[in-house]
């Protein structure tokens, strides 16, 4: 992929969550470091997965990129523009271009809000269609999202959990945006509703050319739908590469170990492989190791790795990893 | 062939709820052996816990009520014993792990005074003999510095370590059965390989049979000996581990395995999905409750609704149409 067609831009992005106790007179007695210091890029018309475990950042830089969370330091440049420095008006205006489907279908959809109030809102706040046509687009997106355009009056109770994400699709559909966060879309639905969820993603990407940041935990389902993939430990992204060279080569160690992890449905590989089990558990972004971040952890660590923290390099025409060693799986 | 330990036959189970009676497990039978692995896959609703949850009585009743069938454990049948003879089992030959470590734990209470419990219960050990026994334990699920960690509360451990103590528990007594009610859900990749990983090898050194429920056809890969698929209440294929995955048989089986993404596929392409959407079932299944869903449904699935059936020698299958040929049988 070229990069001259760069639609979205990070850069540096920091985003530190204050501690404090107390009431009346807050002390600020900690910081959770949930995004350290993270540059990517994202082009037209592809899909980067994002992947990680659980507290390791993935979701914050997600909401960052919308501006609901404010960084604490950096850009995020989306078609030319600092998104950081705008407010009010402006920033709602280039909303619509971006949008978000939530993780939770049960917890982001408004239950006192029938399904057609639901995904018309968002174009009666931008104030671009009248009721009528607000009437018109919800029925034609129900129809896209593969529901009956007769449930507009239904309430999101009414629907299961697969149904529900479907909402979520249409609602951040309605602004015909170019680009979506999907943050952990499919991660509450059973595997057989998950397949169609992601099969309906591809099928809108295809169509309407969407440019997608898919933040999930699930790695196969991330190598399946991403052409880029970005793997985060605790704050920082370790590794980034083009979806193929990612799984078949991880450069980083901790990309090994985690794909070494993932269960493959198929008892005769699953009895030959060879997982490398990593010792202990991820350790607080409140006080992170020094050096490299996974260091605690790392099956290769040497001196250097507590003392200087790996730049995020390109070792192979685009493939990043930030690893002391990484050369040795090259 | 290792000797028979649970035999279960025809088991239902049933809710009442304000909108009618729901039909949980619909005639189920299975039977374990001794050391083996089984596992239990499919969808939320699909009765596979309700299933488990009855053989232990644990079904809160009301609503739940089992209505019929027979689970034969050393000659005794778990669903006629007292509530006083079942709690002499739980814990002590059939230990249960499940699935949400963040709940299943006592807030209140040490870690210490939660594994000693039912040393002292089962086993009639003395507190100071329960303790240093704790201790064992824990060490042997791999918690560091386990003499220390007797005394800390759940909320000090994370979720892999608290998966462990409910390991740790689930062990104490040696049980010839450990139940696992979705162990790996609520936990990360690494942290799941970890605890597949533990109970493979405690499998191993105690000689324990294990019933693993499971919606993740991945891990269970790695860790059954034979499979079964629920569905509706029912069992719609078992098999042996390998069979199942290398020549699935039932319609259900064939989607669930093609919605699945894997990591060591070669090239894009669109998941097999299974349209619709589970059924809710008010009554007894008349037909197949898997029609609505299935593109190889032939008249007779809207009419009767499939048995059980031996095709291959250790092979159930409960469809009508030999997917193979597209064909009734």
């Amino acid at each position: 992929m070229t990069t001259n067609n760069v639609l979205l831009r990070v850069k540096n992005l920091v985003k530190h969550f204050p501690i404090t106790q107390g009431i009346l007179f807050q002390k600020h007695v900690g910081t959770v470091h949930a995004v350290d210091d993270v540059s990517f890029n994202i082009h037209k018309g592809e899909t980067l997965g994002l992947v990680g475990e659980s507290g390791c950042g993935k979701s914050t830089i997600g909401r960052t990129i919308l501006q609901l969370y404010r960084p604490t330091s950096g850009s995020v440049v989306y078609d030319g523009v600092d998104l950081v420095a705008l407010h009010g008006e402006e920033l709602r205006k280039i909303r619509r271009n971006i949008q978000m489907i939530f993780q939770d279908p049960y917890a982001s959809l408004n239950p006192r809000m029938s399904v057609g109030e639901i995904i018309g809102e968002p174009l009666a706040v931008h104030k671009i269609a009248s009721k009528n046509e607000i009437k018109e687009r919800v029925e034609h997106l129900l129809e896209l999202v593969g529901l009956n355009p007769a449930f507009a009056n239904r309430f999101p109770h009414e629907f299961s959990g697969g149904q529900r994400q479907r909402i979520g699709v249409a609602r951040a559909l309605s602004l015909q945006p170019a680009f979506i966060v999907c943050d952990e879309p499919i991660s509450a639905l059973d595997v057989s509703i998950q397949a169609q969820v992601v099969n309906l993603l591809e099928e809108l990407q295809e169509q309407f050319g969407l440019t997608y940041l898919f933040i999930a935990h699930d790695l196969s389902m991330v190598q399946h739908i991403s052409d880029r993939v970005a793997v985060m430990y605790l704050g920082v992204i370790v590794e980034l590469a083009d979806q193929d060279k990612l799984y078949t080569k991880p450069l980083h160690p901790y990309t090994q170990a985690l794909l070494s992890a993932v269960p493959i449905p198929n008892p005769a590989s699953e009895v030959k492989r060879k997982s490398i089990i990593l010792q202990g558990e991820v350790p607080s972004p409140i006080n992170p190791p020094s050096g490299c971040r996974f260091h605690t952890r790392c099956p290769i660590k040497e001196s250097i790795c507590t003392e200087t923290r790996p730049e995020f390099r390109e070792l192979e025409p685009g493939h990043f990893v930030a690893c002391h060693f990484a050369e040795r799986f090259i | 062939m290792p000797d028979l330990l649970l035999d279960v036959q025809g088991l239902n189970t049933q809710f009442k709820t304000s909108d009618g009676v729901v039909h949980a497990v619909n005639g189920v039978s299975f039977n374990l052996r001794e050391g083996k692995t089984l596992a239990i896959v499919g969808e939320s609703g699909c009765g596979k816990s309700v299933t488990m949850l009855s053989l232990l009585s644990l079904i809160p009743s009301p609503p739940g009520q089992i209505t019929a069938g027979k689970a034969i454990f050393y000659n005794r049948d778990l669903l006629k014993l007292s509530n006083e003879e079942i709690r002499s089992v739980r814990g002590a030959q059939i230990g249960i792990i499940f699935q949400d470590p963040m709940t299943s734990l006592n807030p209140v209470l040490t870690i210490g005074f939660q594994l000693a419990e039912p040393l002292i219960l089962h086993l009639g050990m003395t507190k100071v003999q329960a303790k240093s026994r704790a201790a064992e334990l824990l060490s042997m699920v791999g918690i560091p510095n386990p003499a220390e960690r007797l005394n800390d509360y759940p909320h000090q451990f994370s979720g892999g370590m608290r998966q462990r103590v409910m390991i740790a528990m689930a062990i104490s007594c040696t049980p010839q059965i450990l139940i696992a009610d979705e162990p790996t859900t609520a936990l990360d990749v690494t942290i799941q390989a970890q605890i597949v990983d533990l109970v493979k090898r405690l499998r191993d050194k105690l000689g324990m049979a294990i019933i693993w429920i499971s919606h993740d056809l991945g891990v269970v890969a790695g860790i059954a000996h034979r499979v079964i698929v629920m569905y509706a209440g029912l069992i719609v294929e078992e098999a042996g581990v390998n069979d199942l995955y290398a020549n699935p048989q039932h319609p259900y089986t064939i989607g669930l395995l093609g919605s699945l993404p894997r990591v060591d596929e070669k090239e894009h392409q669109r998941l097999v999905s299974i349209e619709g959407l589970p059924p809710v079932l008010y009554a007894h299944p008349k037909s197949c409750p898997f029609a609505p869903r299935c593109k190889w449904a032939v008249e007779r699935c809207w009419n009767e609704n499939p048995v059980l059936e031996e095709i291959e020698a250790g092979h159930r299958v409960a469809c009508w149409v030999d997917v193979n040929t597209g064909k009734e049988r």
